[in-house]
């Protein structure tokens, strides 16, 4: 069916108000990090004076610091524990607790964070008056962080592992490999670009959160995004645009190497397939 | 290796795999919700909250206080709190549906060539910190801010004050607009996405039988592509709908004093009153609040999971 002309321009136009609604805001973040006055929203001229300020800003430093060791630390055990969450719901497709297991594996993706942050400490509280331990800190952020990683991380890893197809391994074990030489050797390359996409998710979102790590930080475990956020509530502040730019730019180059990478090692795979095929 | 020993070998592997997430989610996930649960109808004591089990005395005491619940339920400001906190939330997903429907339509309908840059595009800002874009709208909108600026000198602020979306025209911040604003930027993506994902399933067969028996584009729309696109619309709506009910850091940022959310409440009770009880209820009384779109979401979501395979 031919769209009409009018219908062409709408369509082009919405799409472009669409994304310029989208990118307005990480635009003018940038453009205001620049910006020579201490209210960020009107341009008074460049400068880099921010950016110095931030090299001595030993609160945000710190915070980044922390923020990156929680957020490597999520973002491993979320993919390992995703790992085995979708494997289990795409592979085993009955055992006790199925129904209860799959709900409690999405449901921190919509649950509220507030509650989910409430909860969590409440019953870390109890422990540690019972046990002595764990204090707020680190490891609490991380168990927090972990919770939600691994919901997202079983969500991008059991899609990808759901259109894989099983004469694969079904062949890998009619030849004679044992099931834990099929996960290793068969199962696992073949995921192996969700692995990466799971992984780099859940460590943007571990870096982003604000709330669970208001619940579980104690004193001397503030994160990065808790100093962004008590900053910004107090209004705007250079500095954060500063930070801003800058994680945007790491992100962006993050994004953009994980899917060069990712595109190089398909063709290469396509190429073998291609060669297998011929020969 | 006997086929025995090779079935042990599966069983245990299987145990394991199974086993170490689902321990982890019962531990970390289920068992602080029973424990919120608890407390919520525990009493408040000094620096701590007592036991619902005493022992004194040798005698086994069970406290139980619903005073918590009672006064919820029977607090105006609760009520009003519960109350707005759906009204935003749903004003929201009605804002989203609205400007994302179109959205996803034109980009199942784009080029095939040009459609995974047009996803990659929208999937991006998921990357950038969403804390970062939220503060972002706080710079747009205030005063002399680019937004702010557009929308005064169009006279947008006039409709919006009309509406009573605005206190005072020219004063975009801390108001219903600027919360519902920033709820819909954030949560767009997650209403485009799925929606897409049905639009760009769809038989565009369908669409020229329509027009063969007669049908206007206009008609063949509401009537096909509509209907047919249900599940991304329910699955989009509820994932807008479910964690703007219990949104925290936007209303704090961008809402102002008339904006409280039910969010904001339960923060207020743990770090300021230091009441976890109340707490407590409160987060039980969100849980409630989304429990139905909850349900309504899972159901869909099976549906859809048993439909693609």
């Amino acid at each position: 069916m031919k769209a009409s002309r009018t219908g062409l321009w709408f369509g082009r136009g919405w799409l472009s108000l669409g994304f310029a609604f989208l990118y307005l805001p990480i635009v003018a973040l940038v453009v205001f990090s620049f910006n020579d006055s201490p209210i960020p929203n009107q341009w008074r001229g460049f400068t880099l004076r921010w950016y110095v300020q931030l090299a001595g800003d030993t609160e945000m430093l710190s915070g980044l610091w922390l923020s990156l060791k929680i957020a490597f630390f999520t973002a491993c055990g979320a993919v390992v524990l995703g790992t085995l969450a979708a494997y289990a719901l795409v592979k085993y497709r009955r055992f006790t607790g199925r129904t209860l297991f799959s709900g409690m594996v999405t449901a921190p993706l919509v649950m509220p964070e507030v509650v989910v942050g409430l909860s969590l400490l409440l019953m870390l509280v109890s422990v540690q008056r019972a046990l002595g331990f764990p204090e707020r800190g680190i490891l609490t952020i991380w168990i927090g962080h972990l919770l939600l990683g691994t919901a997202y991380a079983t969500v991008v890893i059991q899609s990808r592992l759901k259109d894989l197809n099983p004469q694969l391994e079904e062949a890998a074990m009619d030849l004679g490999a044992r099931p834990h030489q099929v996960f290793w050797l068969v199962t696992l390359p073949m995921i192996a670009q969700s692995l990466v996409s799971a992984w780099l998710l859940t460590f943007t979102i571990s870096l982003d959160d604000v709330v669970l790590s208001a619940f579980l930080s104690g004193p001397g475990s503030t994160t990065m995004p808790l100093v962004i956020f008590s900053r910004a509530r107090l209004g705007l502040n250079p500095s954060v645009n500063a930070v801003a730019t800058l994680v945007i730019v790491v992100v962006a180059i993050g994004v953009v190497l994980a899917s060069w990478l990712i595109a190089r090692n398909e063709k290469r795979r396509g190429l073998e397939m291609a060669a297998a095929a011929r020969a | 290796m006997s086929t025995l020993q090779a079935m042990r070998g599966m069983f245990s592997g299987r145990t394991a795999v199974i086993a170490a997430p689902f321990l982890f989610l019962l531990v970390f996930f289920l068992l602080p919700f029973l424990i919120v649960g608890k407390i919520s109808i525990s009493e408040m004591e000094i620096v701590s909250f007592k036991d619902v089990l005493t022992f004194s005395d040798g005698v086994m005491q069970l406290t139980l206080k619903f005073g918590n619940y009672v006064f919820i339920t029977e607090d105006p400001l609760y009520f009003r709190t519960y109350l707005a906190s759906l009204q935003y939330a749903a004003a929201t997903t009605v804002l989203c549906l609205f400007i994302g429907y179109p959205f996803a339509y034109f980009m199942a309908r784009a080029k095939p060539t040009v459609q995974p840059a047009l996803l990659m595009l929208v999937m991006l800002p998921f990357w950038t910190s969403f804390l970062l874009r939220v503060y972002a709208w706080r710079g747009l909108l205030t005063e002399g801010g680019w937004a702010a600026d557009f929308i005064v000198a169009t006279g947008l602020d006039q409709v919006l004050y009309a509406l009573g979306l605005i206190t005072t025209p020219g004063n975009l911040m801390h108001t219903p607009f600027s919360l519902v604003l920033g709820m819909t930027y954030t949560y767009l993506p997650f209403m485009i996405l799925p929606l897409f994902g049905t639009l760009a399933k769809m038989d565009l067969r369908l669409l020229e039988a329509a027009a063969d028996l007669g049908a206007s584009p206009w008609v063949a729309f509401w009537q096909i592509t509509v209907p047919l696109s249900k599940a991304g619309i329910i699955a989009g709506s509820m994932l807008v709908f479910i964690p703007c009910v219990g949104e925290f850091v936007i209303p704090e940022l961008l809402g102002g004093p008339e904006t409280l959310m039910i969010g904001r409440v339960l923060w207020d009770e743990f770090f300021s009153n230091n009441d976890w009880p109340m707490a407590s209820s409160v987060a039980v009384v969100m849980v409630l609040l989304i429990i139905v779109p909850l349900a309504i979401f899972s159901k869909y979501q099976a549906e859809a999971q048993e439909a693609r395979r």
